[in-house]
């Protein structure tokens, strides 16, 4: 008879392509693994909130207002149906809330810089998500049951935003010169860091190979880049945005686009809590984190005491 | 700072249509039921996603264990009577 808690079990079921649910048998390394990638994607939903959020009382229109809130409010389901996921290897929310609070877990880098004008907007929308859909579409095939599930449904509700960030983009370009400068100047900003969000090529990153081994990952770093940028240059181009690269080329025999080197000094300097709002970013989520303690508690409180009051009458 | 609290789970499952079955969506925090259906709306029908839900307190939800895997779900493929195919059914017999 087969042994059900050895790693060989373990990974004959995978390579099979059978998903892993909570109470299977799961390696230590990856239930690690998962917890570490599925915190740090549930806390980069809900701290990329911020950025967009800093625009909705100057959304320049009452539809774009109304577009705005409805794909921060999807950011912030997105969140919570990854935290429900991650819940399923035996961490708490609180736990979880900690090792963010304290700098212990991850979010994406990208959510360091700044949303500085209507045309930044525009760019998170088309440049941010797009990124961040292209790694959910391959991760909707990923091993664990839960996060495959959640990841299925995140990826319904992700296409809106990223049209609704290339319609800014579309409309500024059309617009005025001064609005045409604005939209350069945000691509230009939003293009390198989103290239980024797909982290280190795949010979520089260590974590890659058990992650590939055990299909939570389905596809590496540079080629889910590489699917990016193939899609996004031809959008760029159709509305007359410049890619801020000079050496970039369509290669004709693989029909792939070469880029210059990605400067990633820049990256680790920012994923070591030193970009333009890291620490804006913390402080802002434990300011509020705390100012909502008082809510949770008369929950409680108020759950306690009807929970009283039934005993009584029963 | 008092030790935080993050509500009890409760886990959501929601028919999408009417005389479909209702299917697990997710879980949602909640501290009653009142709340538990709140989030379990905002959270997980946005979009039209379902016309009924259920929200059940995630500790009174039993699963059983991966390791009676063999002994609950074998197929029993000795109990081949259990297939309409078993049977033989006279020459000429229609719609049975
Ligand atoms: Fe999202
Ligand atoms: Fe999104």
């Amino acid at each position: 008879m087969h042994n059900e808690h050895s790693d060989t079990h373990f990974q004959s079921r995978i390579d099979n392509g059978e998903h892993i649910e909570p109470k299977d048998y799961m390696p230590e390394g990856y239930r690690k693994h998962l917890i570490r990638q599925m915190s740090q994607h549930a806390h980069s939903e809900v701290i990329g909130m911020q950025p967009e959020g800093n625009w909705i009382t100057r959304a320049p229109s009452l539809r774009s207002k109304q577009i705005l809130l409805a794909k921060i409010q999807d950011e912030g389901g997105h969140g919570l149906y990854l935290y429900s996921a991650v819940e399923t290897l035996g961490v708490s929310r609180a736990e979880l809330i900690e090792q963010l609070q304290t700098g212990k877990a991850k979010y994406s880098s990208i959510f360091n810089y700044p949303a500085l004008n209507w045309a930044d907007i525009g760019a998170i929308g088309w440049l941010v998500d797009g990124a961040a859909i292209v790694n959910q579409v391959s991760l909707q095939r990923t091993s664990y049951g839960p996060y495959s599930r959640a990841m299925v449904r995140i990826c319904k509700e992700e296409s809106f935003h990223q049209r609704q960030g290339y319609e800014i983009m579309t409309t500024m370009m059309r617009g005025t010169k001064d609005q045409q400068a604005m939209a350069q100047d945000a691509m230009n900003r939003w293009w390198w860091p989103a290239l980024m969000m797909f982290g280190p090529h795949d010979s520089d990153s260590p974590r890659s190979g058990d992650a590939v081994k055990w299909k939570i990952k389905r596809e590496t770093n540079d080629e889910l880049r590489q699917k990016f940028i193939d899609k996004t240059i031809p959008q760029a181009e159709l509305i007359g945005l410049t890619i801020p690269d000079k050496n970039f080329k369509l290669d004709e025999k693989t029909g792939h686009y070469t880029l210059s080197p990605i400067n990633w000094e820049e990256f680790h300097r920012v994923v070591a809590g030193h970009g333009p709002c890291n620490k804006q970013r913390l402080d802002h989520h434990i300011k509020y984190h705390q100012e909502g303690a008082w809510v949770r508690e008369a929950a409680d409180a108020y759950k306690i005491k009807t929970a009283k009051k039934e005993l009584v009458t029963a | 700072m008092a030790t935080d609290t993050q509500l009890d789970l409760w886990e959501v499952f929601i028919q999408s249509k009417s005389g479909l079955p209702y299917i697990h969506s997710g879980s949602v925090h909640a501290s009653d039921v009142k709340m538990a259906m709140q989030n379990a709306r905002d959270i997980y029908t946005r979009r039209g996603e379902g016309t009924s839900i259920w929200v059940v307190p995630a500790k009174h939800i039993s699963a059983s264990n991966p390791d009676d895997n063999d002994m609950l779900f074998d197929p029993s493929n000795d109990k081949i009577y259990r297939h309409p195919t078993f049977y033989v059914m006279p020459e000429g017999a229609k719609n049975i």
